[in-house]
């Protein structure tokens, strides 16, 4: 088992980014790891890109990932994979949902949106997981499992067993969501390999 | 596979700081939003046996916690770095007058300025107040630092200061719980000659001060959370706060003094580890505080040389200032569009400042709120933002400079949590001395920005039980404002009117724009028109678009694809609201003059 690691959490306000940051910290908790987690609430939160930094190991002093130290990335958006690239280094893995959310400048017709950016982290050797989380979120009923689905797949690349992950749903979500939660993991966590 | 519930937590730093406030017998807390520090109220507010209050300003909330203490009851007074300068008042003489309980002074600051309009590091208030600072690195740290401080506080007869940042507010680790201990008894003690700071008494308790800090100072050599780590290598540490953390990150090895107290220092331990090193480096972000003190010590060390004086710090800031050989590759960032934060969807601050971003030539005195984002294009609706309050002053103080020249173009734009804060006795000033200038409240019910706390003007205590709600519009007239006028912004047409109206108008007057928030919980649940687009009548026209709305997107077309569409061939491009993200205010709906914009019902 990997014995410290860096994930790097990023996508737009309103997407779910804590919850998804939160189970992962809680599973990388029970799994017995020093965990630290940080985030930025306020301004940045209205309708901003928004980062979340999780940092496990034995002992995690700064909560901050480095550039070049993030080993997986999960970003919930295009765009907000592309503007992490200063933290990946070669061996990284990002998982990323293909949805796409128009930056103002984009929505207002004074700059496209970059086509085909992803294969500038290909370029460099990351491997690029993308996975339309929409898509798992629907095929199990509930589209605001979106983020879930995307800590299913992102569990893939993690050594914690994804009986963890489904007792830190139990733990962390209300009882009357657990259940279509743990099936989006389930199938978030199928579809990196489907 | 563990993680033992029954003694651990997982906590954010401002979580900790509430448990640890609870734990240490507070009895009574006050304190204003403000970001990072406005959860610590919140979470507070939970705990059974604690008094907490949202204050109108941090000035009311400190002197609230002052006279808690006074009655000899622990208190809290919470609030981000540029709230102290609202109390800083109070601040440097309650370090004269001391404390009967405990007393602490829960200040954030926001290096790298995330949310804030300044990046000020308060650990010189500490030296400038002459008070005792704490400096935690994490959130574990801040939990039992609380406990420290009170018995520090009442040791020492001060009050106490604990600083923290950014990173250890909204920073989640794990916590050890404990227990609260006993909360002392309350009663009335008269002690004038202590209390009563006028300059008789003043002059006496001035030594006090002097005494008490000869006291901390010595306290300091030997309190554990100043302590020496012992290390290899031949350059040492001396670091605090968050910025341990890097240290720790990028040197594990070296030898460190960690400071947890960073006022007063421990002269002696500081000059004992220099001696064991042939290099010292002072890690701190912001002001070089710890690398002057150590200087005026006569204490050789670097810092401010290597170390930036801007921003926030991490682990790869240090490491490339001292060993940039351990740097390995970094991708460069690719150019993208950026994504700054914008009003929301149904956004009623929208409507009001669409309507100031038509009138090219009035000058927007703004101020501090989710309103400030009018400054953003496509609105680009404001032209100052300086503090809480100061749109109304600055405004006051504009007409004065301007004279006849100044009429009908100067305006001040502020929130209704912002201007009972400050706003008051500036509006009061401009009734007093007269003014053309005009103020518009944006009354959204609630303090939005750092996540709807209640205010005086809500109607809402801090646990959501009812209060007396202010009325703005008496409270303005009983100031001696005249004309008082109330506009709903999602009315577009009508609020352009009046700001037109109110703008030019020769006397004062106030505008109330009044509307809730859409992100307030009742709001949300609310079932809510649903507008869509109706493509055929677009005509490319833009002036949705210019309202800057998310919900709205711009399609550019080439000639061909206009045509193939059925539009003219001059036709740029349409737009298009997202159903999903709309919530349902109407706005675009009234500045669409080709009937391109319908509410859903009428028309399905």
């Amino acid at each position: 088992m990997k014995q410290s690691g860096n994930i790097l959490f990023s996508g737009v306000g309103g997407q779910g980014i804590l919850l998804a940051s939160e189970l992962t910290a809680h599973a990388q908790l029970v799994a017995g790891y020093d965990v630290k987690k940080s985030e930025v609430h306020g301004m940045a939160q209205r309708g901003g890109s928004v980062e979340a930094h999780l940092r496990y190991g034995e002992k995690v002093y700064s909560p901050l990932i480095e550039l070049g130290g993030a080993d997986i990335l999960v970003a919930f958006e295009i765009l907000e994979a592309a503007r992490y690239l200063p933290y990946l280094h070669r061996d990284s893995a990002v998982v990323v949902n293909t949805q796409k959310i128009l930056p103002p400048a984009v929505a207002l017709g004074k700059t496209s949106y970059p086509e085909d950016i992803l294969d500038e982290l290909r370029s460099r050797q990351i491997n690029v997981v993308a996975i339309d989380a929409f898509a798992v979120a629907k095929s199990v009923g509930e589209l605001r499992t979106a983020n879930v689905a995307m800590v299913g797949a992102m569990s893939n690349f993690l050594a914690v067993p994804p009986d963890v992950f489904l007792q830190a749903i139990d733990e962390t979500i209300k009882e009357q969501f657990r259940h279509v939660n743990r099936e989006a993991f389930v199938a978030g966590r199928a579809a990196v390999y489907a | 596979m563990t993680f033992d519930k029954e003694t651990k937590l997982w906590l954010s730093g401002n979580e900790a700081i509430a448990l640890g406030a609870w734990e240490a017998g507070v009895r009574v807390a006050s304190g204003y939003p403000g970001t990072p520090s406005t959860e610590i109220m919140g979470n507070l507010s939970q705990y059974e046996g604690v008094y907490t209050e949202w204050a109108p300003n941090e000035k009311v909330g400190l002197e609230v916690a002052l006279g808690a203490s006074f009655a000899g009851a622990r208190a809290l007074a919470t609030m981000k770095h540029v709230g102290l300068n609202v109390a800083a008042d109070p601040l440097f003489t309650a370090a004269y007058t001391g404390v009967r309980g405990g007393l602490v002074i829960l200040n954030a600051d926001d290096p790298q300025m995330h949310s804030s309009q300044n990046e000020q590091d308060n650990r010189n208030y500490a030296f400038a107040a002459k008070l005792p600072m704490l400096e935690p690195s994490d959130p574990a740290e801040a939990k039992d630092m609380m406990a420290r401080a009170y018995s520090l506080s009442e040791e020492l007869d001060t009050p106490v200061i604990i600083r923290i940042t950014t990173r250890i507010a909204h920073v989640k680790g794990v916590v050890q719980k404990g227990h609260r201990v006993e909360v002392p008894e309350t009663s009335i003690e008269k002690v004038p000659a202590k209390l009563v700071m006028l300059p008789g008494n003043a002059r006496v308790r001035r030594v006090a001060v002097e005494k008490r800090m000869a006291a901390g100072r010595e306290l300091a050599e030997s309190m554990p959370e100043n302590r020496i780590e012992p290390g290899v290598g031949r350059r040492g540490f001396v670091t605090s706060g968050v910025a341990y953390n890097y240290v720790k990150e990028a040197f594990p090895e070296a030898p460190v003094l960690k400071l947890g107290m960073v006022w007063p220092l421990p002269e002696k331990m500081l000059r004992d580890f220099a001696a064991t090193v042939e290099e010292l480096v002072v890690v701190e972000e912001l002001d070089p505080f710890l690398e002057t003190h150590l200087k005026a010590m006569g204490i050789a060390c670097r810092g401010k040389d290597i170390i930036p004086n801007q921003g926030e710090l991490n682990s790869f800031i240090v490491r490339k200032a001292l060993a940039p050989e351990t740097i390995g590759e970094v991708f460069a960032p690719l150019e993208l569009p950026m994504r700054p934060p914008n009003m929301c969807a149904g956004c009623p601050h929208r409507g009001l400042f669409y309507g100031l971003s038509r009138m090219k030539d009035v000058f927007v005195s703004g101020d501090i709120g989710c309103y400030t984002l009018g400054f953003l294009p496509p609105l680009s609706a404001m032209d100052a933002c300086v503090c809480m309050g100061a749109s109304i002053t600055m405004a006051h103080g504009m007409a004065k400079a301007l004279g006849e020249k100044g009429k009908g173009k100067v305006v001040a734009v502020l929130g209704d949590s912002t201007f009972m804060h400050s706003g008051i006795t500036g509006l009061l000033n401009m009734v007093y001395n007269s003014t053309y200038a005009s103020v518009i409240i944006l009354d959204n019910r609630t303090t939005a920005m750092t996540g709807h706390q209640d205010n005086p003007a809500s109607g809402r205590s801090i646990l959501g039980e009812p209060a007396p709600a202010l009325d703005l519009e008496a409270l303005c007239r009983a100031l001696g404002v005249k004309r008082v006028v109330v506009v709903n912004p999602h009315d577009v047409e009508a609020t352009r009117k009046v700001l037109k109206e109110e703008i030019e108008s020769p006397d004062l007057s106030v505008i109330i724009s009044r509307a809730p928030c859409v992100l307030l919980p009742e709001e949300v649940k609310r079932k809510k028109p649903v507008y869509y687009t109706n493509l055929a009548n677009c005509t490319g026209c833009t002036l949705c678009v210019q309202m800057g709305c998310p919900a709205i997107s711009w399609t550019p077309l080439t000639p061909e694809e206009a045509v193939a569409r059925g539009y003219r061939d001059k036709q740029k491009g349409f737009a298009q609201i997202n159903e999903v993200q709309c919530n349902g205010c109407g706005q675009c709906a009234c500045v669409c003059k080709f009937d391109a914009i319908t509410r859903r019902e009428e028309n399905s």
